[in-house]
């Protein structure tokens, strides 16, 4: 997928002014916000369950080719192939020469983000194969021909009324042109009828994964939908795309790991559909698909594993970071310009696509933490995010006069003497000037804050100066 | 650490130095009434955040050692914010990782360090006020008091005591105002939203007061009502415990 990321500042300004995906981001309080509040706290173990959670993942990182291994030693015994990409390319090719090999023209496709993040849709597109999204989210936005805002709920910038207008153009000429879309029921039913077909037709089934299960060689997807199910079991094919961090040492892991993901995402207890695959179709099995292949992504992954924004690789793409901040909320996920929005892609656009495109990303978050108290596998992501900007400090990448005014400040921040003289004169030279409004509208040098607000007025002197004219207690 | 007078020095904070010495004072007067004997070190600008938040390692590092040396020979260290004093409690210590004797005093520091509010409660057991104070007042949460200090419950338990005061809950309490230090001048739109969002919630409550533990979030807040043309009032909650609301509220001229 072609970032934007540079331009964030454009893409903040469109999506500040566009009114219905301002109506589609008013609703996210109030759906997933709320509904993982009401879930977390009727699991009394739920915040120990998080520590738990991540103790498994940092141990999964610490351990990561031998669980990957185990897991490539389980899916070949089961009949399965194993297809090892260390970058994007390596991943589209495999997939293409897998699909070629039955000669695919359609491809059934669940909600992959790593499908994303290797532009799989237009790589196949371009060689003649149709991709069709089944997850009703990736359907509207796949006929919108646009990538998704967020990594759970890819069409949640859409309100109603732009979805039953895509329907109408796509579907014309399938439906009566007079029906009612009105209800999201008929959306949901239309969507239902025109899918049925794809899956059947569908040569290829393509899934990602959630979980990749070491012991078994199970490869799991969460779904409430069942479009996944349909994805994987009706065609000849399957192929899971996964990143390498997806693998999960057992089953009882990957249950405590599911228990988090639901309530952190939803708030449900349990996604409608938890679906284990395991290798193709046996002798004597009702169904499944005759081939079964996992790609596995490095792309970067096994670089960050010993660098400093290892924890992020802890992450099991739940949204609630998405969900919780302050910053998605006010500008929606396009705005990040890369496949991950929200403050995990403020920590992952960077380290993958360089902080020449994503040095935006980690300044644009006040640090107000509501991320990291909700994320299920604890990380630390304010953390991560200072460390972008460290790096970003360093290499001189941030706007000069950004630079310049943060070192006179810290020159006087630094000798507390010339800082009492210095700011003692500004504060009354300010205070005078702003005597009878007690604040000012416009002030040079402070465009940034006066273009939206006012600027309280300084009272007086300054502490310090009154404290010392009182002769209170120093040292 | 049970002395009967402890001694505090007191971290004004940038913001409250430059723009509202009327909450240290404030400050002071809570110290003062809470058994606290109060010294502010000369010393003392800021602790730091813009440059640790900025990238600026080394500079944040420079005025963090300076903040250690003028403060550590107090038995607390206490703050009129959760940011800042959240700077010193949780980042301090993490910022000399390198050098492991000026971590150790960090990290010694760290433990002293409160922000106002938490500490006349958790520490110093204050429950009673003797002050009058006739308003309809809402309280927003900051982020840093809430998140990184635990600042939640103390503020309410002592707003309750006022006589007059009738706090009102303000919905979305713990949404951030959109001021983030320089993130409100360096993303405008995006801080201007967020703030927008606040003052609607605000409105909602009906109260004629807003209060809240930090002034970076009071000035955003004072300067987004005043531009809306709000006659919502805003203060630093340890200007009403004090019982010294009687100064022109935060960006209101002289009556």
């Amino acid at each position: 997928m072609e970032s934007t990321s540079r331009n964030f500042n454009a893409n903040v300004r469109a999506a500040l002014a566009n009114d219905a995906l301002q109506s589609a981001l008013g609703k996210i309080e109030s759906g997933f916000v709320a509904n993982r509040a009401n879930a977390a706290p009727r699991l009394p173990e739920f915040d120990a369950l998080r520590d738990q959670a991540r103790d498994i993942k940092d141990h999964i990182l610490d351990n990561l080719d031998f669980y990957l291994e185990a897991f490539e030693a389980r899916v070949l015994e089961s009949g399965g192939q194993v297809h090892w990409a260390s970058s994007a390319a390596d991943a589209r090719a495999a997939i293409l020469d897998i699909c070629r090999s039955v000669d695919a023209r359609t491809v059934t496709k669940g909600k992959s983000m790593i499908a994303e993040e290797i532009g799989l849709n237009d790589f196949l597109e371009e060689n003649g194969i149709e991709p069709v999204e089944t997850d009703l989210g990736e359907y509207i936005i796949q006929l919108r021909k646009e990538p998704p805002s967020h990594i759970i709920a890819p069409a949640i910038h859409l309100v109603k009324e732009q979805i039953e207008e895509a329907f109408r153009g796509a579907h014309e000429g399938m439906f009566d042109s007079g029906r009612s879309l009105e209800e999201p029921r008929a959306l949901l039913e239309e969507a239902r009828a025109v899918l049925r077909q794809r899956f059947l037709d569908a040569d290829v089934g393509i899934t990602g994964a959630n979980f990749l299960i070491a012991a078994t060689g199970s490869t799991v997807i969460v779904t409430n939908e069942g479009n996944g199910d349909l994805t994987q079991t009706l065609p000849k094919i399957h192929i899971v795309i996964a990143s390498l961090e997806k693998v999960v040492p057992t089953l009882e892991d990957t249950s405590t790991l599911l228990r988090v993901l639901a309530r952190s995402a939803t708030g449900q207890e349990f996604t409608s559909y938890t679906t284990f695959s395991n290798g193709p179709r046996r002798n004597g099995d009702p169904d499944g698909p005759e081939q079964f292949h996992v790609v596995l992504l490095d792309n970067g992954r096994s670089e960050m594993l010993g660098g400093p924004v290892r924890d992020v690789l802890r992450c099991i793409r739940c949204g609630a970071c998405m969900n919780h901040c302050p910053v998605y909320g006010a500008v929606g996920g396009h705005s990040y310009g890369w496949v991950y929005p929200g403050p995990i892609g403020a920590v992952l656009t960077p380290t993958l696509l360089g902080l020449d495109e994503g040095r935006h990303l980690p300044n644009a978050s006040t640090f107000c933490g509501r991320c990291e108290s909700v994320c299920p596998v604890r990380i630390p992501l304010l953390s991560l995010m200072r460390h972008h900007r460290e790096q970003a400090f360093e290499d001189k990448l941030s706007p000069a006069a950004e630079r310049t005014g943060l070192g006179v400040w810290a020159f006087f921040a630094r000798h507390p003497a010339l800082y009492r003289f210095a700011t003692g004169l500004a504060m009354r030279a300010l205070a005078w000037a702003g005597r009878k409004q007690g604040r000012f509208s416009t002030l040079p040098f402070a465009g940034g804050w006066t273009a939206h607000r006012d600027l309280p007025a300084p009272q007086g002197d300054t502490f310090q100066r009154q404290w010392s004219a009182r002769g209170g207690r120093r040292r | 650490m049970s002395k009967a007078r402890p001694e505090v020095g007191l971290f004004v904070t940038c913001l409250v130095d430059l723009f509202r010495p009327g909450v240290g004072f404030a400050a002071v007067a809570l110290l003062e009434r809470a058994g606290c004997a109060v010294t502010v070190p000369r010393n003392q600008t800021c602790c730091g955040q813009p440059a640790y938040n900025g990238g600026d390692r080394a500079n944040a590092t420079a005025i963090a050692k300076q903040v250690v040396e003028a403060f550590e020979k107090f038995d607390y260290v206490v703050a009129p914010s959760g940011s800042c004093a959240g700077m010193i409690a949780k980042h301090y210590p993490q910022l000399f990782a390198g050098d492991p004797a000026m971590a150790a005093r960090a990290g010694d520091l760290a433990g002293r360090t409160h922000e106002l509010i938490s500490f006349l409660v958790d520490i110093r057991g204050m429950d009673a006020l003797d002050v009058k104070f006739d308003a309809t007042a809402t309280y927003h949460d900051a982020c840093s008091g809430l998140r990184e200090l635990g600042v939640k419950a103390q503020p309410r338990a002592l707003l309750e005591r006022i006589e007059g005061l009738r706090l009102v809950e303000l919905p979305g309490a713990e949404m951030c105002c959109g001021v983030g230090g320089a993130f409100c001048v360096k993303y405008p739109d995006i801080s201007n939203k967020m703030v927008a969002n606040k003052t609607r919630d605000i409105a909602a409550t009906g109260a004629e007061l807003v209060l809240a533990g930090d002034l970076g979030c009071l000035m955003n807040i004072a300067g987004k009502l005043a531009r809306e043309g709000s006659p919502v009032r805003v203060r630093h909650i340890a200007e009403v415990l004090a019982g010294m609301a009687g100064q022109p509220a935060i960006g209101e001229g002289r009556r």
